[in-house]
């Protein structure tokens, strides 16, 4: 974090990066040989990824429906990725076509796509930024144009915080984040974590620590400790398939060995 | 066969592929969906002719709602192959619904194709527009850097890790006053000062080797004009990816005009103003750092001038003159005496110092004195008087450890005094014997009034003889001091001191108060003899205002009769007696008592005054009474001199004492001169009054 904020960003495109190789899991072709073969490492040791992603894209579907439903309309979704589909969005926005949308990520092909993908789409933007900075993103003026601070906004961070090492203070960060939203504004996270699945998701996650992100996998508690003084909805944190799923009935026994937690909190 | 439901057939297609792909699209709406593409297929299997392109729709529409896995594509073959095959073969249309299935295949394969090359081109774009960004991004810093290191006002430089210079900026072109190519042919490592702090290259070695990231220091530059400037150096390292050491850069700020000032400020701070030599605070700096030295065998000397006199120099040339001539002495000073390892400071007023950082021995520093000496004694001219100055010089050479500056310079302050009180104009070398005695001197001083309280002191009693008959007329008395540890100590050894004191004021009152006791004892014991009590009296007692009052008091309460004591004064302390003391005489003579002048004749015997102070007996001084025992015998002029003295007065009506006679012969050349009263080793030396009452029951 030592280089000035106007020095360039990296941009290393023989490295795999972790918004295509999602993109991959998720039946996507925006990505090099280079995310490929990683993906293939991962799914060697944990055949089951492409489901838990699609289970976190899932997730995702059902908070933007929930926060739709309580009235909120403002989406920032931190570390978004590539877009591929079912983004924030098209389920926002084909419930309100009034709600707006910030994208953020911190890779420059990422962030290039989106613009590329959004170009037309008044109501959407996408930046450049690292969210470990929310003081800048939100000074953005892009983000300024769209986001009213003074109302509520649904803070997503689906599948990013494990890759927030604790010597970075994710729950400081939370708070500062938090800190600058209105009341009655929402904080969503979806997380890994090591409880369930615990060999596979333990090797999936060591491959990562060869890439610009490793990651750190975090218990149910510490995930909840995530929320600091939040409220958290209902049902609290539970494994990702659990928040609210869409049809409860059908939930199948893989829900409960999903190595992933998922919660919403609520600003005061 | 009856068509086949096509709801039911999209319940299995459904099951066949929901979870194959990564769709948005919910199971529900998904069946619905999917139950219309079999009412498609259905109508299509009905049909003829060649047109398969809703088959081949049905197949693309897959790919569009995302179900790019290739289990999503045998899935659907396989459910609508085993849902439909049977009813097709039932209506001999088995080989058309083979034929549909295919260009559903078909249409999905191109579809997927087509949109895998679309995500790949939006990827590559995406990954051009990044890295055209991150270009951009790059050029603007680059740019801003640009901007920055060429417009700074800081010098900029950067170089490798060898210390070669690879790039710097105008300023420090400016700066260092070499062109921007110049510099680039230099090495950081060229620019060595001789003040450069030795750490600034550790420091250097230490960054290049990537230990520290950062330094900071103050450095002197020489410029190609070979100037001087002072500079605030901050040096930077700048790392690769990795961490590994890259380059460093050096941010040189100009501080040469608060460095002039500074060194302006810390100059003034050490130096006189009036003389510009090295002020006092630097010297005791030089001093105390000299004395530091931790070689065994290191020494420090310093040469102590004063200028005798300069008092009056300013008091009657006036202060200017005085200016004048401390500032041609202070040159001459530092011009003829400093050099390596010296010091040539002024102490303040007219003192000036030499400090030799390593002594060259006390002949040596004795020589460097006398030498400072000599130039003090060179005339100084001063507006048009020609003026001859001399000084006093201390010197003192003392072994480096175990000695502090102020016990130096206490050392050096008493040598001076020394060299002062032994007449000016001179050097005096530190004497440890000399000092020792001052020291004990000292002591001896403060331990007087304590030994009063003690009752340490005592009176001895010589007697006073009558010439005509050789009987006792009386005594003198003479103060001893029983010292506890020194033993018996005579006058010579302390009343100088006390004189100085001032303790000689209690003291003499003692005296006078113990020599009226013993004479009234001896009135009770020998009630015809009234023997005359002679006691002294210092200079300082007859300056004391008490006096006469205290003198009264004893006298009444010892009963003393004032005709019967006799005070002696020197001829000294008399002509020293002006104003008050003189009246002082007056009033003791009015109280009765007899005054005379001890040791007359070694003074300035200004004769004048005998006639005109209430004085009632003289006391030849030694030498007079000594001369008349040369071993050829006393010459004419000898007794010519003693008969004329013992004659004038007589004529003014004083009674002559004799002291120190040591002969008969001396005794009867004495009263054969009609001297009236004789004391010394002849008649009896000094002694307690036991020994006068055995010398009164002989006679």
């Amino acid at each position: 974090m030592e280089r000035p904020r106007w020095a360039p960003a990296d941009l290393d495109l023989d490295r795999p990066s972790v918004a295509r190789v999602y993109d991959y899991y998720l039946g996507g072709s925006h990505n090099f040989a280079v995310d490929r073969e990683f993906a293939q490492q991962v799914l060697q040791a944990m055949p089951n990824v492409p489901q838990l992603a699609r289970e976190n894209r899932a997730f995702l579907r059902r908070v933007v429906r929930a926060m739709s439903a309580l009235g909120v309309d403002q989406f920032i979704d931190l570390g978004s990725g590539i877009p591929t589909v079912g983004n924030v969005h098209e389920v926002a926005q084909e419930l309100d076509p009034k709600a707006r949308v910030v994208y953020v990520d911190w890779d420059p092909v990422a962030v290039a796509h989106g613009e590329a993908i959004l170009e037309d789409n008044d109501r959407t933007a996408v930046i450049g930024a690292d969210l470990r900075e929310p003081a800048a993103i939100f000074a953005d003026e892009r983000v300024k144009a769209l986001i009213d601070p003074s109302r509520p906004t649904a803070i997503l961070l689906i599948a990013v915080l494990h890759f927030v090492p604790d010597e970075l203070k994710p729950i400081e960060l939370i708070g500062q984040i938090s800190s600058l939203l209105a009341p009655g504004s929402h904080v969503a996270i979806s997380h890994a974590s090591p409880e369930r699945q615990a060999e596979q998701i333990g090797q999936a996650a060591n491959l990562y620590q060869k890439t610009a992100s490793p990651v750190t996998m975090r218990s149910q508690a510490e995930i909840e400790a995530l929320f600091g003084d939040l409220d958290l909805l209902e049902p609290g944190v539970v494994q990702t398939p659990l928040w609210r799923p869409d049809v409860p009935g059908e939930l199948g026994p893989e829900a409960y060995e999903y190595p992933a937690y998922a919660g919403v909190g609520r600003v005061r | 066969m009856e068509p086949p439901n096509p709801s039911e057939v999209a319940g299995a297609w459904t099951d066949a592929i929901a979870e194959t792909s990564y769709v948005v699209i919910g199971r529900t709406a998904l069946a619905a969906r999917l139950t219309t593409r079999v009412e498609e297929i259905l109508t299509l299997l009905d049909a003829s002719g060649d047109d398969f392109g809703p088959a081949r729709s049905i197949g693309a529409a897959l790919v569009s709602s995302h179900f790019t896995e290739v289990g999503s594509v045998t899935g659907t073959l396989r459910a609508l192959g085993d849902r439909l095959t049977a009813y097709a073969e039932s209506v001999h249309k088995g080989d058309r619904l083979r034929r549909i299935l295919a260009e559903l295949a078909g249409g999905y394969a191109d579809a997927l194709r087509e949109r895998t090359l679309a995500e790949q081109e939006r990827i590559h774009i995406a990954s051009m527009q990044a890295r055209a960004a991150a270009e951009r991004a790059r050029w603007d810093s680059e740019a801003r850097f640009q901007a920055v290191f060429a417009d700074a006002a800081i010098g900029i430089g950067i170089g490798d890790l060898t210390g070669r210079i690879m790039e710097v900026n105008e300023s420090l072109s400016e700066m260092l006053g070499y062109s921007l190519d110049e510099l680039r042919q230099r090495s950081a490592l060229d620019f060595v000062h001789p003040s450069d702090d030795p750490a600034v290259w550790s420091d250097l070695a230490k960054l290049f080797n990537g230990e520290t990231s950062h330094f900071r220091t103050q450095k002197a530059y020489y410029r190609r004009d070979g100037t001087e400037i002072w500079t605030e150096l901050a040096v930077s390292l700048i790392r690769a990816q990795d961490g590994s050491p890259r380059f460093a850069v050096g941010m040189v700020q100009d501080i040469t005009e608060q460095h002039r000032l500074l060194t302006e400020l810390a100059y003034q701070a050490n130096h006189d103003p009036l003389t510009g030599l090295p002020n006092r605070t630097m010297f005791f700096e030089r001093l105390t750092a000299a004395l530091a030295d931790t070689r065994e065998d290191a020494r420090v000397g310093v040469c102590y001038l004063d200028l005798d006199g300069f008092k009056m120099i300013n008091d009657t040339l006036g202060h200017d003159a005085g200016d004048e001539l401390l500032r041609s002495v202070a040159e001459r000073l530092r011009v003829r005496l400093s050099g390596p390892g010296r010091l040539v400071a002024r102490m303040g007023g007219d003192e000036f110092v030499v400090l030799l950082e390593q002594s060259p021995g006390e002949t040596e520093l004795e020589r460097i004195a006398d030498e400072a000496l000599a130039v003090v004694r060179e005339p100084v001219i001063l507006g048009g008087h020609t003026l001859r100055v001399a000084a006093s010089v201390g010197v003192v050479d003392r072994a480096a450890a175990g000695t502090t500056a102020a016990e130096l310079m206490k050392a050096a302050d008493t040598t001076l005094y020394w060299a002062k009180s032994d007449g000016r104009d001179r050097t005096a070398v530190f004497d440890h014997h000399r000092h020792a005695q001052a020291v004990s001197r000292y002591r001896l001083s403060a331990q007087m009034p304590w030994a009063l309280d003690e009752e340490q002191f005592f009176l001895d009693y010589q007697p006073l003889v009558d010439l005509n008959d050789g009987v006792p007329a009386g005594v003198e008395a003479l103060v001893r001091w029983q010292h506890p540890e020194l033993g018996l100590l005579g006058p010579d050894r302390f009343v100088e001191m006390a004189e100085q004191s001032g303790l000689i004021v209690r003291l003499g009152r003692w005296v006078l108060r113990e020599a009226c006791a013993q004479a009234s004892r001896w009135r009770a014991e020998h009630p015809d003899w009234q023997p005359l009590i002679s006691v002294n009296l210092s200079p300082r007692q007859v300056a004391e205002p008490g006096l006469v009052a205290d003198l009264k008091r004893i006298l009444a309460e010892t009963g003393m009769d004032p005709g019967a004591l006799q005070l002696e004064l020197t001829e000294s302390a008399l002509m020293a007696t002006k104003g008050e003391p003189l009246a002082v005489l007056h009033r003791l003579a009015d109280l009765g008592v007899r005054i005379a002048i001890d040791d007359f004749g070694t003074g300035y015997s200004n004769l004048a005054y005998l006639s005109n102070l209430p004085i009632h007996a003289l006391k030849l001084a030694g030498p007079f009474v000594s001369a008349l025992r040369r071993p050829a015998g006393p010459s004419a002029a000898d007794i010519e001199i003693l008969a004329t003295v013992v004659r004038l007065a007589h004529t003014l009506k004083l009674t002559v004492t004799a002291e120190e006679v040591e002969t008969a012969a001396q005794a009867s050349l004495l009263a054969g001169l009609d001297c009236d009263l004789a004391q010394g080793w002849h008649f009896g030396a000094p002694g307690p009054p036991d020994r006068i009452n055995h010398l009164l029951l002989v006679n």
